[in-house]
């Protein structure tokens, strides 16, 4: 494994998640990254993250068999 | 195989039950053409004084101007009015039934206008018995499916319904039906997507048809009208591939309790859904307009929004959602590069349950077309369906302007949820 002082020593290698404008800086500047496309559920909406929990535990507890 | 206990665990759950059951059907689905005929003859329920239109249901106050074109042209064939004045007055008076022609397991492309003269393919799903129903293919220029309605588009419907759907009424016949799921997996195998391309799925049904047209026809002088209209029109068998994908999908329809999307359609004026947990409800929200490449001459000025029941395609896994089998199409319809075409394909993936057995893309090392649209996925992840489209002139009769690419409008997705959850609290 790498030794930690290498993260300030050495070069970053970057792994950006969700907004791209981070990632297109670093481009820009020369740092290699690695661009994950990635979003809240629902895109952070709370009435729709809220209605498929509700959907999701509907499922489970109707299938809930007789112990 | 064997099912893990999490498989069981999974298939325990009502919802993923009845997904895995609705896929299933959907899946093995066996779409073989039957027959030809008039609509009056095989859709008895489109009945005298009757129209079917595309999409979720709209009335004429609503209908978008070549949808209202195509209404003008349908009355005026039917002999139901003389002129255009007459017929639009009639349609305006709210005496002609017009209805989504979903509810009678029918799709029609663009306009997708129904009237009970017109000559219907008839497509039965072999696995379960259902019966599905597409208009023939107009061909290219003035049509009805653009709004078209002058007296050269009525001639060429009279042209339709006297020469060439006897002709192929009688090859089918003879041909004792033709399979048309080997015909689609072929064809995606020779670079169609099968909504903005069917140059190959056509080719391969003309084969088929060809020798059964020829022998021991009746209508021997036609013949080479009828070829030359077959192999002059390259989305010929569009409207075979909707058939087909419309069988599928009524047949997941009858699962109960699937958060799977049986239908996608757009009337020009709204985009509508149904989910296989909520029947026949359509929820809507207003077309979108494509994004894509104009005609010479055209711009998204004189577009009007997205149109047709063609979106069965993409809900069955083909069109967009099958983009990366058919480089070809990707500069048509304004995708940008192949792999971005890939892309397509591999975003639709985020949001289907599966991959159909049957449909496989060789450019992706024979994976299956991302299939069978999970309600739940949408929403969660946001990316809305993908649809390969043409794109018609707002104006009646102008007809196509261009073709690009539309995507489904989430607010659909978002009703559908909150219906779903509202009918779960209820039970």
């Amino acid at each position: 494994m790498a030794d930690k002082r290498d993260l300030l020593a050495a070069s970053p290698k970057v792994i950006n998640v969700g907004l791209e404008v981070f990632a297109d800086t670093l481009h820009e500047l020369g740092v290699p990254v690695v661009q994950v496309d990635w979003r809240p559920p629902a895109g952070g909406n709370r009435r729709l993250t809220e209605l498929l929990s509700r959907l999701d535990r509907s499922g489970d507890s109707n299938s809930q068999g007789p112990n | 195989m064997i099912l893990t206990r999490k498989d069981q665990t999974k298939l325990q759950n009502p919802i993923e039950a009845a997904n895995q059951e609705a896929l299933s059907l959907m899946y093995n689905a066996d779409p073989v053409l039957i027959d030809v005929a008039p609509a009056s003859e095989v859709m008895p329920q489109l009945g005298e004084g009757m129209l079917l239109h595309a999409g979720p249901p709209v009335q004429w106050p609503d209908m978008c101007n070549p949808m209202q074109g195509a209404v003008v042209g349908a009355l005026r064939y039917q002999g139901w009015a003389g002129t255009e004045d007459e017929a639009a007055a009639l349609a305006s008076s709210g005496s002609v039934s017009l209805h989504s022609a979903h509810g009678f397991s029918a799709v029609g492309p663009m306009t997708g206008i129904f009237s009970p003269s017109m000559p219907v393919f008839v497509v039965e799903n072999r696995a379960l018995g259902n019966r599905s129903y597409c208009t023939i293919n107009e061909g290219l220029g003035k049509v009805m499916r653009f709004g078209a309605n002058d007296d050269s588009v009525i001639e060429r419907l009279g042209w339709i319904e006297k020469t060439l759907a006897p002709a192929l009424r009688e090859g089918v016949r003879r041909a004792g039906g033709i399979d048309l799921r080997p015909m689609m997996a072929q064809a995606l195998a020779m670079g169609d997507e099968m909504h903005q391309r069917n140059v190959a799925a056509t080719s391969l049904f003309f084969r088929a048809i060809a020798p059964h047209l020829v022998r021991g026809s009746s209508q021997q002088a036609s013949l080479s009208e009828v070829t030359d209209f077959l192999v002059g029109n390259d989305q010929f068998f569009l409207n075979l591939a909707m058939a087909a994908g419309k069988s599928a999908m009524d047949a997941a329809a009858s699962v109960q309790g699937s958060t799977l999307v049986t239908a996608m359609s757009r009337n020009g004026t709204n985009f509508g859904i149904k989910i296989g947990a909520l029947g026949d409800r359509w929820f809507t929200a207003p077309s979108l307009m494509p994004e894509g490449l104009y005609f010479p001459g055209f711009s998204s000025d004189d577009a009007n929004p997205d149109m047709g029941d063609s979106a069965i395609l993409e809900t069955l896994g083909l069109g967009a959602f099958a983009m990366a089998s058919a480089p070809a199409v990707v500069g048509f319809v304004g995708a940008g590069t192949y792999r971005d075409a890939v892309n397509y394909t591999r975003e639709m993936g985020e949001i289907t349950m599966g991959n159909h057995p049957h449909l496989t893309i060789p450019n992706l090392d024979q994976q299956g077309v991302p299939s069978g649209i999970d309600l739940r996925k949408v929403v969660e992840t946001g990316i809305a369906p993908a649809i390969n489209t043409g794109i018609a002139h707002k104006e009646a009769g102008a007809g196509q302007v261009g073709a690009g690419i539309a995507r489904a409008p989430l607010e659909c997705f978002y009703q559908a949820l909150e219906a779903l959850v509202n009918d779960l609290d209820g039970q």
